[in-house]
């Protein structure tokens, strides 16, 4: 062996190497998605799980987007097929409760599921503290420029996008979102 | 159902037995060759068997977790559904990252013991070092199936049902085909690898035994590999609905580079079994290969480059990449080591012989994989140095490979025509000037087609030169034949080809890759493409072909609804036959999946797809798109398929032998040939 040709050959491999790490912690998948900033798409979708109270609706009830003007949005896409829905499903539920009270409302969006299978699911998990809605034919799901479930989004209280998450959320991420939105939300003092 | 017990762990505990034993085994082996103990060598082989057997048990739970819908184990959850059919269920072992990577371990683990099993009784060291290379790439794959890529994680609570697996992995025959294919063919590289690997670590690298026993391998799995490629392209075909096969994806050039350099593998071992050159390009090649097999898997499985084929990731990039620097860096610290035992013997005696022509075909083949190779890679290199966004897209590709293609194609009339060593000028005459013949016919047909492209006329041309050349070879070899045996031709041509397999299953190999030009190249200059939104009744030409709506239709299946579309295909007044485009709609998918039809000729093809309709059936919007040539490319496909069937088999009356057998066959006759 030729350990000076080799350590010569070796370092060619670093140039190769780099390059790849550095592919690595760029994530191709994030395409900006052009809404934040621009009006949340409209909706008005029926309720299929009441949600705990005391954030419960009744079943049957319809969420319109346009009648939550004033309020921080947290729209949940979700579905009961989905594995990492899971992971953020008692965290969701958790931060909700913590706005009891605030003008916060938070929805979950059955996407590309039936309500049964979401009904049975939601029991599964141990319930969920805010409703959920059905999204027939992914009408809105498309709205919002779905890719994939889970994805979140956080409607100010101007009625736009502040904020998309995509892939499960972290409780504190959201809560300094909602938070902040509603520092800053001028409609808000006084109200509640 | 609560039988995650049993699959679960059955899966899971397979694949922790299998560690020890693979650890075992890359211990026994540089122990045993220290300490020169036999049973030592013995127990390593033993722990190869071991390791296939603990794998396909794993495998075998995964295919019963899937047929049973067990939704407790992880990858079920995330690919099953109850209404997907039986055949796709099974399938999707290979449809999503954790399944692929278990399908990719058990592929590697049964190439690992018919490598070790068939070669038992060799002696030296090369077989002990191949097995611990081949234990230790295992042992990769070990990890990530017991890390990252677990596909037997427990879900608990248990769903009632799952998502179904990607829906474009469950409308075609071919998913069952072309995946595992591919990996009989990217996996089947890392043989060669660990023959080059031991080689250099028993310095039998000097010796061109183990060249003939890596060529083997080689060809075998080069021939996977080339189906998979054009299995690939035909299912993109049939599915995609965009009329093309080819599109320089991420993906299909991961797959495509290690073919480049499998090939020039396969040419240039060659000639260092006839001339002792190339020692340490060949080594170089080989391991070259497995590189570019492992970053293809890398770049398709980490995320790291955005495709149609990306799969879903999460920290498997890093143990990718850590993979790749452990084998890059270990391989190159081997090979430039031991480069100066690599120095060349022989020397080129002309520029008119055989092996020059080798030496241009490794040129063109390498600068083709390195064309690709930047292009692949340019989009992170310019993100990485500028910071930019960036595609490189087929017009980059396609000028800088049509060039190359074309001298290749050349070179492979060239090749076969001239000797070894030096050609006489006479020699030139008699076999170059006749070819001359066959370019010039081709081209007259590519004219008469009416091709006008520059590159299209060149491929014809240079593909009659080329089919005329080795058309040639057969065609003397089998003259001399009738003379020296009175047989007749078609006895004296399959006698011929039977006495020296390895070389005329590489000329078989050159007719599908002729076929394969010519479909490529008629199709891509000649394709013609009209779309119509049509009432029932309505009629659509494309060259020389009417369709007619009939009416458009829809149904429900239990996995998805399906809206098609039933057109009549007219020439002239006549109806030749009817069409169904479909489009395909499933439950977890947003897009609709096309399932475009397609009326084959031996010249070409009429290519429907439903583009849009009116639900209620008024009106469909539809595709059509004649494509000269195209089934020519999957004949193609097959013909150099056969032919690498026909030079991987050993030849005469032993029809299932080792590949140590089959080398000393070949070698044998190489010699007297």
């Amino acid at each position: 062996m030729n350990w000076r040709r080799s350590a010569i050959a070796a370092c060619f491999a670093l140039p190769v190497v780099g390059l790849l790490f550095y592919g690595l912690r760029q994530d191709p998948s994030v395409i900006p998605s052009p809404l934040p900033g621009k009006p949340a798409p409209p909706f008005a979708l029926e309720i299929f799980a009441p949600g705990q109270p005391p954030l419960n609706r009744p079943v049957g009830d319809t969420i319109r987007l346009a009648s939550l003007r004033g309020q921080v949005v947290v729209l949940n896409f979700w579905a009961s097929w989905c594995l990492s829905c899971r992971d953020e499903h008692a965290t969701l539920s958790t931060v909700a409760r913590r706005y009891v009270g605030k003008p916060v409302q938070f929805v979950g969006s059955l996407y590309q599921d039936r309500a049964d299978a979401g009904t049975a699911w939601i029991a599964q998990m141990g319930g969920q503290s805010y409703p959920s809605v059905q999204d027939p034919n992914a009408r809105t799901a498309i709205d919002y420029g779905l890719y994939g479930v889970p994805e979140t989004f956080i409607v100010s209280p101007d009625g736009r996008i502040a904020r998309k998450i995509t892939g499960p959320v972290d409780a504190s991420v959201v809560a300094h979102i909602v938070d902040s939105l509603l520092a800053t939300s001028p409609s808000n003092k006084g109200t509640q | 159902m609560n039988s995650w017990m049993i699959n679960g762990l059955v899966g899971h505990g397979a694949l922790l037995v299998s560690l020890p034993f693979i650890a075992l085994g890359l211990i026994a082996v540089p122990t045993g060759l220290r300490r020169s103990r036999p049973d030592f060598i013995a127990i390593a082989y033993g722990s190869v068997y071991a390791n296939f057997f603990l794998v396909t048990a794993s495998a075998i739970a995964m295919v019963i977790a899937l047929v049973t819908h067990d939704f407790s184990v992880s990858y079920v959850a995330q690919v099953g559904s109850r209404a997907t059919p039986l055949f796709y269920t099974i399938i999707s072992l290979w449809g999503a990252l954790e399944g692929s990577i278990l399908f990719w371990a058990w592929v590697l683990a049964l190439y690992s013991f018919l490598v070790v099993w068939l070669n038992r009784e060799r002696p030296g060291t090369l077989v002990p070092y191949a097995a611990m290379v081949l234990l230790g790439v295992s042992l990769f794959f070990a990890i990530l199936l017991l890390g990252p890529a677990d596909p037997f994680k427990a879900v608990f609570p248990v769903p009632t049902d799952g998502p179904g697996p990607n829906p474009l992995l469950q409308n075609h025959i071919l998913m069952a085909v072309h995946p595992p294919l591919l990996y009989l063919g990217y996996v089947g590289m890392s043989v060669p690898f660990a023959f080059a690997v031991g080689a250099l670590l028993s310095g039998e690298s000097d010796s061109n035994d183990w060249i003939r026993l890596t060529r083997n391998w080689t060809v075998l799995t080069w021939g996977f590999l080339s189906a998979a490629i054009i299995a690939g392209m035909w299912w993109s075909y049939e599915v995609l609905g965009w009329g093309g096969y080819w599109a320089w994806d991420p993906v299909e050039n991961a797959s495509f580079l290690p073919w480049l350099t499998a090939t020039a593998f396969l040419h240039s071992a060659m000639v260092q079994e006839r001339r002792s050159m190339l020692r340490l390009w060949n080594i170089n090649l080989v391991v070259g290969t497995f590189v570019l097999t492992i970053l293809g898997t890398f770049l398709t499985r980490s995320g790291i480059i955005s495709s149609v084929h990306a799969f879903t990731t999460g920290t498997i990039g890093y143990y990718f990449l850590a993979f790749i620097a452990v084998v890059l860096i270990s391989t190159l610290v081997l090979v430039a080591g031991s480069s100066e035992r690599l120095r060349t013997t022989g020397h080129l005696d002309s520029a008119a012989s055989r092996e020059t022509v080798f030496l241009f075909n490794n040129l063109f083949l390498t600068a083709f994989m390195l064309t690709v190779l930047v292009g692949t890679l340019f989009p992170l290199v310019a993100e990485a140095v500028r910071g930019v966004k960036v595609s490189v897209g087929a017009p980059f590709f396609n000028r800088m490979s049509l060039p190359i293609i074309a001298a290749l194609l050349f070179l492979m009339g060239v090749g076969p025509a001239l000797p070894w060593k030096s050609a006489s000028r006479a020699e030139l005459r008699t076999k170059l000037v006749p070819p001359s013949v066959g370019a010039a016919v081709l081209t007259a047909i590519a004219l008469m087609m009416g091709i006008r492209s520059f590159y299209g006329i060149v491929v014809f041309a240079f593909v009659g030169y080329s089919a005329a050349a080795n058309a040639l070879e057969f065609f003397i070899g089998a003259r001399a034949r009738r003379g020296a045996h009175g047989e007749g031709w078609i006895t004296a041509l399959l006698r011929l080809i039977a006495a020296n397999r390895r070389r005329h299953g590489g000329y078989i190999a050159h007719f599908g890759v002729f076929f394969v030009a010519l479909g490529i190249a008629a199709s891509s200059s000649l394709r013609t493409e009209r779309e119509a939104t049509l009432k029932p009744g309505e009629t659509l030409s494309v060259s020389g072909y009417t369709v007619r709506l009939k009416q458009v239709w829809g149904r429900e299946e239990v996995q998805r609804s399906v809206v098609g579309a039933t057109l009549e295909v007219l020439v002239g007044d006549n109806v030749v036959g009817t069409l169904e485009p479909r489009m395909n709609f499933y439950p977890m998918s947003q897009q609709p999946v096309p399932t475009p039809e397609v009326r084959s000729g031996m010249f070409g093809d009429l290519y429907l797809n439903l583009m849009a309709f009116r639900p209620d059936g008024s009106n469909a919007t539809v595709k059509a798109i004649y494509e000269p040539l195209v089934p020519w490319i999957w004949f193609g496909g097959g013909v150099v398929v056969f032919g690498a069937v026909v030079g991987a088999f050993p030849t005469g009356r032993r029809r299932v032998a080792a590949p140590a057998v089959v080398a000393a066959t070949v070698g044998r006759q190489d010699t007297a040939a």
